[in-house]
């Protein structure tokens, strides 16, 4: 395990894979400690925009120092981000978060769901999965980003809100309609599908991980912004809250109070 | 070649080996930056604030960005004094840098209990934030009147075992008002600014940025107000001021020192920049030595 740090990182590649959700690969020493369902905080250049977004790892590339994020223009710092290029520099601290227990789908069916900009750090998820790996991935519509990278790495179903694509619907109707089940849960995506991925969990008795987001400041665990409340009283905060940048993001569900 | 440059300061009897320490709230109590920057080269930290009983804090968003700068209303979420101390002051009692406890309640008998149980503890100085925005009773309730001021100050100060700091809010008519009431109590420092009540809109939602409505103001943006408080206040007192307001460099601090701060603190520039604090102590030695400047002290209050 790597410690945190910030350093400049070399954009290496950058495209529009879907309007608005930008695929790029940073060169970072970062790579090597990366774990899936970790992520990074991207700092903007501009001086009027000084706080890191935190940024989910898509793929890490450890042997050849590589990390590759997916993201979605959200505001200014986002919009910066996708205007760079091969060759500019970008300022990256992480590792952070603690990543999907992976070790807990070991000879398990497992559901790795992601819905809209949660759907990139299933893919690193996928690609080390080792149990049997049905990719659930809800989008808006027929620009299934990352389709072919995540069929690499298991079965793939797609879910489309318009219904051009896939199972029309949300990722839930992809396991209604097909009659999916899964012996383990991990999630990542808007909260409501996070609400309803622990409704489902609960019914059908399995567990499920869910990685959450929230406003950040620090990325850390130090400014207590990024907190999520918590059924029973958090070990470090003493309180019913948990640091999602640092205790988080990814938490087994009946831990979290979301609902 | 470059000379040893003198940065000591002293405040209220205890001597700081720089002026630089970290703003309550910005910095945990150390162990999350400890990973980043050597604990042991800073002047002092300065805790997250500490309640007699655990806080829960506020609701999300918590914090958002705004230009050149940021708000908070995490709402002073604390564990409580009990496992502060067992906790905290341990992890900071390993290091060789001063340790500032900044202590908030919601009533003066709070502020009265976790002063007295810090007493016998290695807390080298007490801050009493009496300015906080984001909390609805107490905080920034005892820091916005004069007379409140002075009375929970004495009261605090008959029962410290430390010399204490009280921390200013900049949300006042008139804050050399607040530092002379502090004084007159018997205060043996003062900080400030504390964050500067803003409010951010989210048009898109057409909601308010801050689940609390209103938060803080930190950041760059606020250095300049920050900057004429310390001066207005280093002309109305002479007891010793910590002077913060988004401090990002040396040059920042040396501003700060110049105005007539004898120390300072980085804040918000911490979740900018985990090295901050490191940098910024750098950059007063590199500015000391550039300018052939022996002792801090040639530059402390020198702008009149």
């Amino acid at each position: 395990m790597g410690h945190k740090k910030k350093e400049m990182a070399a954009v290496i590649s950058q495209k529009e894979i879907a309007p608005g959700i930008y695929d790029m690969w940073i060169g970072t020493t970062l790579a090597a400690q990366a774990k899936p369902g970790q992520f990074i905080a991207v700092y903007p250049k501009g001086e009027s925009t000084l706080l890191p977004r935190p940024i989910s790892i898509c793929e890490a590339d450890r042997e050849n120092d590589r990390l590759r994020i997916v993201y979605r223009i959200a505001g200014k710092g986002t919009k910066e981000f996708s205007g760079y290029g091969a060759g500019d520099e970008i300022a990256v601290m992480g590792t952070l978060g603690n990543g999907f227990p992976l070790e807990e789908a070991e000879g398990k069916r497992a559901f790795l769901i992601g819905g809209g900009i949660g759907i990139p750090p299933i893919l690193q998820l996928a690609k080390e999965m080792p149990g049997e790996a049905q990719i659930i991935a809800g989008y808006r519509d027929s620009r299934l980003f990352l389709k072919e990278d995540l069929e690499r790495c298991g079965v793939f179903y797609a879910a489309t809100e318009d219904g051009s694509a896939g199972t029309k619907g949300n990722v839930m109707d992809v396991i209604r309609e097909r009659g999916l089940s899964a012996d383990i849960i991990y999630a990542c995506g808007p909260m409501p599908m996070l609400r309803a991925v622990k409704r489902y969990a609960k019914e059908a008795g399995v567990k499920a991980y869910l990685s959450l987001e929230e406003r950040m400041a620090c990325g850390v665990g130090a400014c207590l912004g990024c907190v999520c409340k918590t059924t029973k009283k958090d070990a470090h905060s003493h309180v019913n809250n948990t640091r999602i940048c640092t205790d988080g993001p990814v938490f087994e569900a009946s831990e979290v109070d979301i609902d | 070649m470059k000379n040893k440059v003198n940065t000591e300061v002293t405040i209220a009897g205890v001597t700081l080996k720089n002026p630089v320490m970290t703003a309550s709230g910005t910095f945990g109590s150390g162990m999350e930056y400890g990973e980043f920057v050597d604990l042991n080269r800073l002047g002092a930290v300065v805790t997250k604030g500490v309640a007699s009983v655990p806080w829960q804090g506020n609701p999300t968003p918590r914090v958002a960005e705004v230009y050149g700068g940021m708000l908070n209303a995490i709402g002073l979420q604390n564990p409580g004094i009990s496992v502060f101390m067992e906790r905290d002051l341990p992890f900071l009692a390993q290091y060789d840098t001063k340790v500032i406890v900044n202590v908030c309640g919601k009533t003066i008998e709070d502020y009265l209990e976790v002063v007295e149980k810090l007493g016998d503890t290695g807390a080298d100085l007490l801050e009493i934030n009496v300015s906080c925005p984001n909390v609805k009773e107490g905080a920034i309730a005892f820091g916005q009147n004069a007379d409140c001021l002075y009375d929970i100050t004495s009261q605090i100060k008959k029962k410290a075992k430390q010399p204490i700091i009280m921390k200013l809010s900049p949300n006042v008519t008139d804050i050399t008002e607040m530092a002379r009431a502090a004084e007159a109590a018997g205060s043996d420092a003062i900080s400030l600014i504390n964050t500067i009540t803003g409010m951010k809109i989210d048009i898109h939602r057409r909601a308010f940025a801050l689940a609390n409505k209103t938060g803080g103001m930190s950041g760059p943006a606020i250095k300049p107000i920050a900057v004429r408080m310390v001066y207005q206040c280093a002309n109305a007192v002479n007891i010793p001021i910590i002077g913060m307001g988004g401090i990002a460099t040396g040059e920042d601090a040396v501003e700060f020192l110049m105005a007539g701060a004898t120390a300072v603190s980085v804040g918000a520039m911490n979740f900018v920049n985990p090295y901050a604090t490191q940098e910024v102590i750098d950059g007063i030695e590199a500015y000391m030595q550039r300018y052939g400047i022996k002792d801090i002290h040639e530059i402390i209050g020198c702008v009149k």
